[in-house]
């Protein structure tokens, strides 16, 4: 059985020049499951094969259609764990408690299934080792700041960093309920080991034996003490529940972010 | 029903526009704030999708799609901008 | 492209001789909206009716004090769902009207928030429209349109204009915030007329 982990490298190459190539076009395709795998008890890790893939930046999304046999359809917005050239793409999906599609994809699909992807979508929330799609040509430090599935995009943007050799500053602030919810935890440890990636977790519900602080949200003063400070200029991702990103972005506004230098990426939800 | 950002709309988006529609800065024609449409809040549901200004709530546009048609409003907004090269 | 997902078939979606052609039947009451949910306080509420004469106004107390009425009616979403039996109470647009003159025969009502939808005049008259602010028993809840609401349930309930604040006669039909973006400028559901 291989290794469910789908690590790629990125690959600048047809993503340098223009915003108007900055991204691969996107375009419907056709994905088969070739890996299906418990990610967290809530979630799933997902890998399709997608033949005419065309490759995608960290931080980017798909859209998944599904199709009943009566013609109904119902279409979700999923981030991308993976990026670069690779045909082989990683999701990470939550089982949403009402959810029409989540449900599907995390307990009833199976390998060898195929479903309708549209994409990759989305040139703003992405981070290339090339510094674009920021003006400035030398690269900024970055700050990603994640709560539970908010993660992904942003593991994906760590993963590309580590493959690239990229020794910008990088550091992930993520927020979880239990040690049980951690996303791509094996993956994470593994990119502790740069220098150049500090990670920060936050248990909002249930600590691990032996942590140092009890459970709670992430409150200013943490996000204070544990982001790269507004000096240092990073660019700061922040993605999770509409909730959970509004709260941490009129935080970082007040340590003295640019507005312009946080990009935000909201899943609905409080 | 909480709302999302202009990244939730890539997708339709993608069906009117070659390029990745999301980082097109727009000028809200109600107070002249000027954003990427990634900024803008979105309220959507199985009736459409409304962007509105992040600063001062105005529509800026509206998409709608039924199962073989799809609807685009710039109401809100008087020009877009791509950056080239 | 037709691609059916093996072993998905989605919520339950169930039929209804009653129902208009595409609907299906449901049980809860979705919730759509196109911005944030307007928070109105009824001390500051007002309803008026502007006519090429002038405004009639009424506030909440006013309001209140007019002849209510208990309907009971199917309501029909152009994004498939109805609901069979909803019961509300609100004022009729007949009783509104009672004391107004105009020659003109469309309105555009209007919402806090800004929302906007046009019906013409004698599609709300004559017992098939009412502001209503209770709905199964209970003020109607902000999401759903509280504190009042247009209802006109012989009409796609896009008509149904929530957090009604007044209605404006028009000479023409005008096309309101959905019927300039895609939707069907009259949208009656038993000619599925959903869009353009």
């Amino acid at each position: 059985m291989s290794d469910a982990t789908a690590t790629t490298s990125s690959s600048p190459a047809g993503y340098a020049g223009s915003a108007l190539a900055a991204v691969p076009r996107a375009g419907w395709h056709v994905g088969t499951v070739a890996a299906v795998r418990r990610e967290t008890p809530n979630a799933a890790r997902l890998e399709l094969e997608v033949e005419t893939w065309p490759g995608n930046a960290a931080g980017q999304h798909l859209d998944v259609r599904l199709t009943a046999p009566d013609g109904y359809t119902a279409t979700r917005s999923y981030s991308i764990a993976s990026s670069g050239p690779s045909t082989r793409v990683v999701l990470a999906i939550d089982k949403l408690p009402d959810g029409e599609v989540s449900p599907f994809l995390v307990d009833e699909v199976r390998v060898g299934d195929q479903v309708e992807v549209h994409g990759p979508l989305g040139a703003f929330f992405v981070w290339r080792p090339d510094g674009a799609p920021h003006a400035s040509t030398r690269a900024r430090p970055v700050q990603l700041i994640g709560g539970g599935s908010g993660i992904v995009p942003l593991y994906a943007m760590a993963q590309a960093h580590h493959d690239a050799l990229d020794l910008t500053p990088f550091r992930m602030l993520y927020s979880v309920r239990t040690p049980d919810d951690l996303y791509f935890a094996d993956e994470l440890m593994a990119l502790e080991a740069s220098d150049a990636f500090r990670l920060d977790l936050v248990y909002t519900r249930r600590i691990p034996e032996g942590w140092p602080t009890p459970a709670g949200r992430v409150t200013r003063e943490g996000l204070a003490s544990a982001a790269l400070p507004a000096d240092e200029r990073p660019i700061v991702y922040v993605c999770g529940s509409t909730g959970f990103v509004e709260r941490v972005a009129s935080w970082l506004i007040e340590l003295g972010h640019d507005p312009r230098d946080i990009r935000t990426e909201r899943f609905g939800g409080l | 029903m909480q709302h999302v950002d202009g990244n939730a709309i890539a997708g339709p988006l993608a069906e009117f526009f070659a390029f990745d529609a999301t980082t097109a800065v727009a000028r809200c024609n109600g107070c002249g704030s000027v954003a990427e449409l990634a900024r803008a809040m979105v309220y959507t549901s199985p009736a459409g999708s409304v962007l509105r200004c992040a600063e001062c709530d105005q529509v800026l546009a509206t998409l709608v799609e039924s199962e073989d048609r799809a609807w685009i409003g710039f109401s809100g907004v008087s020009a877009i901008e791509v950056r080239r090269g | 492209m037709s691609f059916i997902t093996r072993g998905f078939s989605g919520r339950s979606r169930e039929r209804d001789d009653r129902l208009p052609p595409g609907q299906t039947l449901v049980h809860d009451f979705p919730v759509l909206s196109a911005g944030p949910t307007p928070d109105v306080d009824t001390a500051e509420w007002e309803f008026t009716i502007r006519t090429e004469a002038g405004v009639h106004r009424w506030n909440w107390d006013e309001f209140m004090s007019l002849k209510i009425d208990d309907v009971d009616t199917d309501i029909h979403c152009v994004t498939h769902w109805s609901k069979l039996g909803t019961r509300w109470r609100g004022v009729s647009l007949d009783t509104l009207f009672d004391d107004v003159e105009t020659q003109l025969d469309y309105v555009m009502a209007h919402s806090y928030g800004g929302y906007t939808t046009n019906i013409p005049l004698d599609e709300l008259l004559d017992g098939k429209a009412w502001v209503a602010f209770e709905f199964d028993g209970e003020p109607l809840d902000p999401e759903h349109g509280g504190p009042a609401r247009l209802l006109v349930p012989h009409l796609y309930f896009w008509k149904s204009a929530k957090w009604v604040r007044g209605l404006e006669m028009m000479d023409q039909d005008e096309p309101g915030f959905w019927e300039q973006n895609g939707y069907h400028l009259h949208g009656d559901p038993w000619k599925e007329e959903r869009y353009w």
